[in-house]
């Protein structure tokens, strides 16, 4: 017999013989590991821990009571949430139309300079009406609101107090048949559905990570952020004095996120019902104390970590996303831009859902990125109506409204859409990567898109009723 | 008189006398330290009154009631 | 055994010779891997010692990838390894399975388990699996100061005695007690450092049937030092180990880096049914 053979005669020995005294053990084997390690643990801690005064220190103890109370828990969750978007608004729009103002004020210039310089037309109104423009409307748009909501939305995570929400979530995912944790998974879509999907891991059981994995989508990421801030400050806040209308902005993003909780709830009851049909399984959550955030430590990486990464990416696909739109609408085909044509081939499907041609025909070339959605409708409407100058929101309004008909019916359809619609196709991949299955995948990336549609034209047909 | 986790108030203390639970989730729940004989004290509820949150050698742990329901205890009076 | 030349971690607050390398890992000299329960300050260590900036957050999972980075230390130039926190080493989760597998196939020259000071207890739970399947190990006791904000004195000294491995108290928030991690980790990758890990004495049932393994893979594996680990995991029938036994990957003296492990959905939907 070989050295080998011998070898492997050795280990096929020691396999059988750890079954035999296995089997043996009876079930009890873990019980008495784990009482033996915990016993030791305690012998040891006990012998050099001194331990004296209160285990927990006052104030948390009676913030804890205010943040999980059945009277006050769920009205404070709320509280916070709108006043971050309220200060994210309201801090917002003012730099927001300043930076628009410098880069459209560079835009003007530089075509300027380049029709003195004798360029041809076409490179101008590619480079500068298109590309240009559409990075100036993402990091105008994007920079302002993302510079104040992550920081916000950070300390707030250095605090503590998610684990809080997604304690008092759990009744809620409970009856649906989730787990409490996809609440914190749902936190970190805010931030990006790729994230989110990734965070999904926390959760230990396949069924009820599926279900956080296909549901993450209908949390507002940042790509989606900026359009639903536009339309709640441009539409649903315009008839209000200034101060309110930052106010009604708020409770309007406010209604969104809710009704995105709503629609988690439903999607994720509808699944445990029928496809991921199963048990609960084990919950357990651990509250970790309080912490005093790291105010400046979180200025810093969430503004370089973050909002520069997100703006980075917003930017690497506004571009081409510009120079396709420019190029859709400079090709001619039988007298009509090329844009045009898809546009009105998507029209009726627009109509249907409240929108138009243009804002679906946008959503397609905003596939990879959600963030150029505003951008692109932007730039698509303003080459059928000759250049304008975009340099405020009223101008904005100006061309939405007069021009191009859009009502508040249209903004309220568009936040739907974009808080329903399909993930983008770096969520998708993630999802795929997560999975590894074409199925989910499949049902993450059309079930919401399904959803949009339904949900889209279901309020369309209510106003309609009821106008 | 033994009770289950579930049934004490806030505040309360006892000591773990077993779970009846089996599998994956009794191996977690001990894992966690939730062990026979450890000291258990309610830390707080939830807003709707589930899940509850338990200190356990000096950690706050969050379980569902119906697991709670499954861990019999003895008050500490 | 590296006592604490600090009692107090105030005053280990510089750190001297660390460069922070970001992601540039190769032709390291030595890997550490961090371990401990979740929320325990692994990852805001990791940032502080790479320089690299992973997301922290004040909560249980944040760090669901396994993440890498490097540093530059007194010359020598390591690489380091984020691993998700764990209570333990014994479950199924997916978690404690990459954890593991690091700690046992992925050769580390030393594991720095980094341990809350305020629910040691609990902490010990999974120093105590680690020290039974690696003897490089450091401690790095954590959040000090939130300890001593509730009241609490954590005798490093006597901690390290206890477990028989160097024992680093630290505010890893604020960098203190970094320096004196990282000399104490040089000491122990080199060599000038021995420890004498504590075992968990086991129930008398478990140990008779360990004692009846011990020879077999004493035999079988004469440089691995976790027999005794091993032949706990096999009595309660880890599939894992008892594949990685029948395969001869054990043997291996190469560092068979385990494969970062990718979630097999279509294995779990069969086990669903669905």
């Amino acid at each position: 017999m070989t050295d080998a053979e011998g070898r492997k005669q050795h280990i096929q020995n020691l396999l059988q013989k750890a079954e035999r005294l296995h089997q043996n053990l009876d079930g009890s084997f873990s019980d008495r590991l784990v009482s033996s390690i915990y016993k030791e643990a305690t012998a040891i801690a006990r012998s050099s821990v001194i331990e004296s005064g209160n285990r927990r220190a006052g104030w948390d103890v009676y913030f804890d009571r205010i943040a999980t109370h059945p009277v006050t828990g769920f009205p404070l969750m709320f509280l916070i949430l709108a006043a971050i978007f309220w200060i994210t608004i309201e801090g917002a729009n003012y730099p927001s139309q300043l930076i628009a103002r410098g880069l459209f004020w560079f835009e003007g210039w530089a075509a300027g300079l380049f029709f003195q310089l004798g360029a041809p037309p076409w490179l101008t109104g590619f480079l500068w009406h298109g590309v240009w423009r559409g990075l100036a409307w993402v990091v105008s748009v994007m920079l302002p609101p993302m510079a104040i909501f992550f920081p916000l939305f950070t300390i707030l995570e250095d605090f503590g107090y998610l684990p809080r929400v997604a304690f008092n979530m759990d009744a809620l995912f409970r009856r649906v048949g989730a787990h409490g944790k996809q609440a914190l998974t749902m936190a970190m879509g805010f931030g990006c559905n790729a994230a989110g999907v990734i965070s999904t891991r926390i959760i230990d059981s396949p069924r009820e990570r599926l279900i956080a994995i296909i549901t993450n989508n209908f949390v507002p990421c940042n790509g989606r952020w900026p359009t639903l801030i536009m339309m709640a400050t441009i539409f649903i806040a315009a008839p209000f004095p200034a101060g309110v209308g930052s106010l009604v902005a708020a409770a309007s993003l406010m209604a969104v996120t809710l009704f995105g909780v709503f629609m988690t709830l439903v999607v994720s009851f509808g699944l445990s019902k029928t496809l991921l049909k199963g048990t609960p399984s084990v919950f357990t959550l651990e509250l970790p104390p309080y912490r005093k955030p790291r105010i400046l430590q979180t200025l810093y990486t969430s503004l370089i970590d973050r909002t520069i990464f997100v703006l980075w990416r917003a930017i690497i696909m506004a571009a081409p996303a510009g120079a396709v739109i420019w190029i859709l609408g400079n090709t001619h085909i039988g007298g009509l831009p090329l844009s045009n044509h898809i546009a009105n081939a998507l029209d009726p499907l627009g109509r249907l859902i409240g929108l138009d041609g243009v804002v679906l025909l946008a959503y397609i070339i905003a596939i990879p990125a959600n963030e150029i959605v505003i951008p692109t409708i932007i730039m698509a409407y303003s080459q059928a109506s000759m250049m304008i100058e975009l340099d405020s929101l009223e101008a904005l309004r100006h061309l939405l409204v007069d021009q191009h008909g859009w009502t508040i019916v249209t903004a309220i359809s568009l936040m739907l859409f974009s808080l329903l619609h399909n993930p983008c196709s770096t969520t998708i991949l993630t999802i795929w990567k997560e999975t590894r299955s074409a199925k989910w995948t499949a049902v993450a990336t059309f079930l919401p898109l399904t959803i949009a549609f339904i949900v889209n034209f279901l309020f369309v047909q209510i106003v309609l009723f009821f106008m | 008189m033994p009770i289950t986790l579930a049934e004490l108030d806030r505040g309360q203390r006892a000591h773990i006398v077993e779970l009846r639970l089996h599998g994956l989730e009794r191996r977690r729940l001990m894992d966690l330290g939730f062990t026979p004989g450890t000291e258990v004290e309610v830390a707080m509820k939830a807003a709707s009154g589930d899940p509850i949150a338990f200190v356990v050698r000096n950690t706050q742990i969050a379980l569902r009631k119906q697991q709670a329901e499954n861990i019999i205890v003895e008050p500490i009076s | 055994m590296a006592g604490c030349q600090c009692a107090q971690a105030t005053t280990c607050s510089s750190h001297g010779n660390l460069i922070r390398l970001g992601v540039n890992i190769r032709d390291f000299d030595y890997l550490i891997a961090l371990a401990g329960n979740p929320n325990t300050g692994k990852t805001t260590l990791f940032n502080a010692l790479s320089g690299l900036r992973q997301h922290t957050g004040n909560w249980p999972g944040k760090t669901v990838v396994r993440s890498e980075g490097a540093f530059r230390h007194n010359g020598y130039k390591y690489k380091v390894v984020d691993l998700p926190g764990t209570y333990s080493l014994l479950s199924t989760s997916e978690d404690e399975e990459i954890a593991r597998d690091f700690i046992l196939f992925g050769n580390p020259d030393c594991v720095v388990v980094v341990v809350d000071a305020t629910a040691l207890e609990r902490n010990l739970n999974l120093v105590l699996q680690v020290l039974e399947i690696t003897d490089r190990v450091v401690v790095a006791l954590n959040l000090m100061d939130e300890a001593e904000r509730k009241g609490m004195f954590v005798d490093a000294r006597k901690l390290a005695k206890e477990l028989g491995v160097p024992v680093v108290p630290m505010v890893a928030r604020e960098g203190k007690g970094t320096d004196h991690l990282l000399q104490t980790v040089q000491d122990l990758v080199t060599g000038n450092l021995r420890t004498q890990p504590r075992r968990i004495e086991l129930d008398p049932h478990i140990e008779e049937a360990v004692q009846q393994l011990l020879p077999h893979l004493k035999n079988l594996y004469p440089n691995l030092s976790n027999h005794r680990w091993l032949a706990m995991r096999l009595l309660e029938g880890d599939p894992s180990i008892r594949r990685a036994i029948l395969t001869d990957s054990l043997a291996q003296t190469e560092s068979p880096l385990a494969p970062q492990k990718e979630e097999d959905m279509s294995e779990l939907e069969a086990a669903l049914e669905v």
